[in-house]
């Protein structure tokens, strides 16, 4: 997209955009952050507490699992 | 009125403080870096070997599949194609219930309503239109259409809410949009990305209102849907970001990008934490999703395979053949007994 603006304008935008970014990264600097330890530790967690309830983790028997296809019943 | 000079220092002294900022996050986020997440990983046990095959293919589209997404009944799925055909159908038998011809060709972005009542859907349109879906297989559904969202470029992505009532768009014109259905308003607009929004989604709903979008600026970005804040931005991919997930819990999201790696972010820890990678992958990652423990990501790339990576310790368990063009969407079932994925070879599949 190509805008003709006279150089005031452009001056005054780079101006807008700069203030934004600042106010942008003094949001960003603010908040609060926990170790890569913790965090690792709560995501193995979830998993280890949820892996149970996980059909594609734990595999289930075709029985189960309604896209699984049953072997054919043979009546004799 | 700033003369250009003083205007000048003024641009000068925000871009230093800009600088300085970067430099402060950096610092603070490398601070808190005390080890890497495979490495805590080490402990659990490997996975073993993965079994998944194709249990059904659904072909009907006469061109590229480009998105898809389950209703919440774990059975029906919605499909959209480039062909300007959305087609909603029933996974179990692989029938089609309805379909419906779209005004524009690539419809990039369709959802299922939470009710399983609708579809939304849009494109190249620009817009995301509703369409209530009727049990009456006769009915003509583009009667009923519904014009929600409008947007100054592409529909990249869309996704209801909690509820029918409202709908979250991404688009090309580098912004997303929350918008009521009924009224069609704009009820809040996400602006920060400077470039296209390829992918939007919404935080598990434990975890309050947020969501996170990512884009052609290789950006992440998290922001609060009540205030429009941004409120975390990472960008450490290298190209284009194609599709964002969040981790079932709420407290990390992963990436698919064009620099053939997807990544994991913590929320909490603010920074990456994983690169899922390998030499050998070479094209893009164009859709990510987690099984239901979050301990399985399946991704669908542009060398037409499904890569299954092991979340925790960073490996691939298993990488997945059947399609023959690109895989352009991937996701898990709301039970996740299965998975879905839609390809340029024109078909979905889904694999258990």
């Amino acid at each position: 997209m190509v805008s003709k603006m006279s150089s005031k304008m452009v001056g005054s935008n780079n101006l807008a955009h700069a203030k934004r970014m600042v106010q942008q990264l003094r949001v960003e600097a603010s908040i609060e952050r926990i170790k890569v330890s913790k965090a690792s530790a709560d995501l193995m967690r979830y998993c280890g507490e949820n892996a149970k309830y996980d059909p594609l983790l734990m595999g289930i028997p075709a029985s189960e699992n309604p896209f699984k296809d049953k072997k054919p019943c043979t009546i004799l | 009125m700033l003369c250009k000079k003083n205007q000048g220092e003024t641009t000068n002294t925000l871009k230093a403080e800009s600088e300085s900022l970067k430099a402060k996050l950096e610092e603070e986020r490398a601070k808190l870096h005390d080890v890497e997440l495979h490495q805590v990983a080490e402990k659990i046990d490997a996975l073993g070997q993965f079994v998944m095959k194709t249990r059904r293919t659904l072909k009907g589209h006469g061109n590229k599949v480009l998105c898809m997404d389950w209703c919440r009944d774990k059975r029906r799925i919605v499909s959209s194609s480039q062909d300007g055909k959305v087609i909603v159908w029933d996974a179990y038998t692989t029938n089609k219930e309805h379909a419906v011809t779209m005004p524009c060709t690539w419809v990039m972005a369709c959802a299922y309503a939470p009710s399983g009542c609708a579809v939304a859907c849009g494109g190249l349109d620009n817009k995301c239109s509703v369409y209530p879906l009727s049990l009456d297989k006769n009915e003509n559904l583009a009667a009923k259409k519904k014009s929600v969202a409008m947007h100054t470029n592409y529909l990249s992505s869309c996704s209801f809410t909690n509820s029918d009532m409202q709908i979250l768009t991404s688009s090309g014109d580098g912004t997303c949009a929350l918008w009521d259905v009924e009224s069609g308003q704009l009820l809040q607009s996400f602006h920060g990305h400077s470039a296209d929004v390829l992918s939007l989604d919404l935080a598990p709903s434990e975890t309050g209102n947020t969501f996170v979008s990512g884009g052609c600026d290789k950006k992440a970005n998290v922001w609060d849907m009540r205030s429009g804040q941004n409120v975390q931005s990472f960008e450490t991919h290298e190209s284009d970001i194609n599709n964002v997930k969040y981790y079932p819990s709420g407290d990390a999201f992963a990436t698919g990008s064009d620099d053939a790696t997807c990544r994991l972010y913590d929320l909490r820890a603010d920074r990456e934490v994983a690169i899922y990678s390998k030499d050998s992958i070479i094209f893009g990652a164009s859709s990510v999703d987690f099984s239901l423990s979050g301990r399985l990501l399946f991704a669908g790339y542009n060398d037409y395979t499904i890569n299954v990576w092991d979340v925790l310790k960073g490996t691939r368990v298993a990488i997945l053949f059947g399609h023959e063009n690109r895989v352009s969407t991937v996701r898990v079932s709301p039970d996740g007994t299965a998975f879905c994925s839609g390809s340029w070879d024109n078909t979905l599949r889904i694999w258990a």
